[in-house]
């Protein structure tokens, strides 16, 4: 299988993880750690950079994988590159997840602000990744600003439902310069090797894995779906027909 | 655009009455089985038709919660600043009828109290006081806010309702939510219960909401003190409430608590009294309506309901409250509003939500993204 290149960096997994909703710090650090990623997102605003005794942060060193700050709670582009830097200086990474949702009950991304902040952050050589909605238009006008992926969501956040924007995700794909990574609303593992299936580069995942019963299991059936999916997608799947395919009956007479 | 004002004189406290009493088993049947619930069916879950159906409501709000937010509850304390106060209201021990020593604390006791709250591990605060609008007014909560800024990432209010500009400079220096009860819907009874002060005026009161969505502050938090009225129509004016200011305020976020009436210096008995069954059954008719809705519990509620409701529905509590100013070090024996009935310190309340299978959360916010001008 190929790797995922973003910037500077390869991947061999195409399986990022969040770190968030967890009933147990030492279960989060094992289903990481079964996941297989190489990239994990924390929320700038649940680190605590003062306290030196932080827990998350104890546990998240621990797993020593790269983290990938996010700034869920920015309702504003301005919030947002502000919160980038404070990360950049706490956690020592210039790449950023850009999470501008100001609408707090679904947390559907601003599609305004996050261009916005996007425009800004690459002039200040940050790694983008934005979470946006699955609009292929933004993903472009994404790509002019210097984004390094686009992170549209396949349903709201938390929410399980699966690729409720299917048709949407393929035209992105279809069309993206920079890698594509499904975010938000992958509920089962066959969700993620759907989207693998259909060319994303990467996927996603934390409420699916964070509340099920047995996270560390679920973190590896995420991981065993997103390689199928990915190597189905690399081997080329067949066309799917309803019927039978039989002979040609319109372009036959030519060669009669 | 219609205020709420215009939206509560629509309707009539008795219609909301027989409505919910009216239910049948079909409506809550119908209401648990949907998936995007109507005030229509929360009246459905509030009703007493519905208690049969607590187990079920229970399980899915169990559901719902962890989807929505997870196995974690996040943890807050009170900072009470003053209970001075020029309110009569005939339930509460700072009433100004009552004949006790009163305290505001100066800076450097704030910043005593502050500390012994940072050394509990508290991160996110509410600072609490009563209404004394010529000593503990805006100003005063702006230096409370500036000396408290550094040391906390999360400071929320639960003050007098202050005028929308008042609003302004608050959420400019950095606060992040405001708490305002309504106490109650029912404008006669409200009339009664505050009979003196400013708080006497319902309708500023009940407008309070607008002028801080506004203001641009993150969070509202609602409710209604339950045991003055009937609870359920009360709460379902609190639900209709909530949903009008979701309509007009989408960026805010919503929090509702349940403030049962406790014993506290000269005052009354509620006239209403809520069950733990019945309190249960309203927190999961909250969650089922509204999924993103958080709810808090505070230690007014005893240990064994604290730790029993964890898993079900819950995404906020306080801990190691005191209700006095000066409570935590400063001056433990203060005339506190109300007498807290979870007593239990930070780290023996952390490690319990840890033994129900949660991850308590001591900070979720960042005060960057606090009180940039908007």
């Amino acid at each position: 299988m190929s790797t995922l290149q973003i910037a500077n960096r390869s991947f061999e997994s195409r399986l990022f993880m969040g770190t968030g909703k967890f009933g147990n710090l030492n279960e989060m650090s094992a289903a990481v750690s079964a996941s297989g990623s190489q990239l994990i997102t924390v929320a700038l605003k649940r680190i605590d950079q003062i306290a030196a005794d932080d827990e998350l942060t104890a546990v998240l060193n621990l797993t020593k994988i790269d983290l990938l700050p996010n700034t869920s709670g920015a309702r504003t582009a301005a919030e947002a590159v502000l919160a980038a830097q404070l990360a950049r200086e706490a956690l020592e990474t210039n790449w950023v997840k850009l999470e501008i949702h100001p609408d707090p009950r679904y947390l559907l991304p601003d599609p305004i602000e996050t261009l916005r902040a996007t425009e800004a952050l690459a002039k200040l050589d940050f790694v983008v990744m934005p979470y946006i909605h699955a609009d292929p238009v933004l993903c472009k006008r994404l790509e002019n600003a210097g984004t390094a992926v686009v992170m549209p969501l396949g349903a709201p956040i938390g929410s399980n439902k699966g690729l409720r924007t299917l048709d949407f995700l393929e035209i992105i794909i279809e069309e993206s310069n920079v890698p594509v990574v499904v975010d938000a609303g992958i509920g089962a593992p066959s969700d993620a090797a759907k989207a693998m299936e259909i060319g994303a580069d990467a996927v996603l995942v934390n409420t699916a894995i964070a509340i099920s019963n047995n996270p560390l299991h679920m973190a590896e059936a995420f991981k065993q779906a997103v390689i199928a999916g990915r190597m189905a997608y690399e081997a080329g799947l067949g066309p799917i027909t309803s019927r039978a395919v039989s002979s040609s009956p319109l372009t036959s007479f030519l060669f009669d | 655009m219609t205020d709420f004002k215009e939206i509560l004189d629509q309707y009539s406290w008795e219609e909301i009455q027989t409505k919910i009493y009216g239910t049948s088993d079909q409506d809550v049947r119908r209401a648990l089985n949907k998936e995007h619930l109507t005030l229509s069916d929360f009246i459905a879950l509030i009703s007493p038709a519905a208690t049969p159906y607590l187990e079920q409501m229970a399980v899915k709000t169990q559901q719902v919660t962890q989807r929505r937010f997870g196995k974690t509850i996040q943890l807050y304390a009170p900072l009470y600043l003053s209970n001075e106060c020029q309110n009569i209201c005939t339930y509460c021990g700072f009433s100004m009828d009552n004949k006790i020593r009163r305290k505001t604390l100066n800076n450097t006791e704030l910043l005593l109290e502050a500390m012994a709250l940072k050394s509990m591990g508290v991160n996110h605060v509410l600072l609490v006081s009563g209404e004394a609008n010529k000593t503990v007014e805006v100003n005063y909560f702006l230096q409370a806010i500036a000396l408290l800024k550094p040391h906390f990432s999360q400071i929320s209010i639960e003050v007098q309702p202050l005028d929308q500009a008042e609003y302004q400079l608050l959420q400019a220096a950095g606060v992040y939510a405001v708490l305002v009860y309504q106490e109650t819907y029912h404008r006669e009874v409200y009339k009664k219960y505050h009979p003196k002060g400013k708080k006497s005026n319902f309708d500023y009161r009940l407008d309070t909401p607008d002028r801080i969505g506004q203001a641009g502050i993150h969070k509202i938090g609602l409710g209604v003190l339950l045991g003055l009225e009937d609870w359920r129509v009360d709460s379902f004016f609190t639900a209709a409430h909530i949903a009008y200011l979701q309509k007009n305020y989408w960026q805010t976020r919503y929090s509702i608590s349940f403030p049962r009436l406790r014993p506290a210096a000269g005052s009354v008995a509620p006239n209403f009294h809520l069950s733990d069954k019945h309190l249960l059954q309203l927190i999961c008719a909250y969650r089922l309506w509204n999924e993103n809705l958080e709810i808090s519990i505070s230690t007014r509620e005893n240990e064994s309901f604290r730790d029993h409701i964890i898993p079900i529905g819950v995404t906020t509590m306080s801990a190691a409250s005191k209700t006095n100013p000066g409570g935590y070090v400063v001056d433990p024996q203060a005339l506190e509003q109300f007498e807290v009935s979870d007593e239990r310190d930070m780290e023996t309340i952390k490690n319990q939500i840890r033994k129900m299978g949660y991850s308590p959360v001591m900070k979720d916010w960042e005060s960057t993204y606090s009180g940039l001008i908007r």
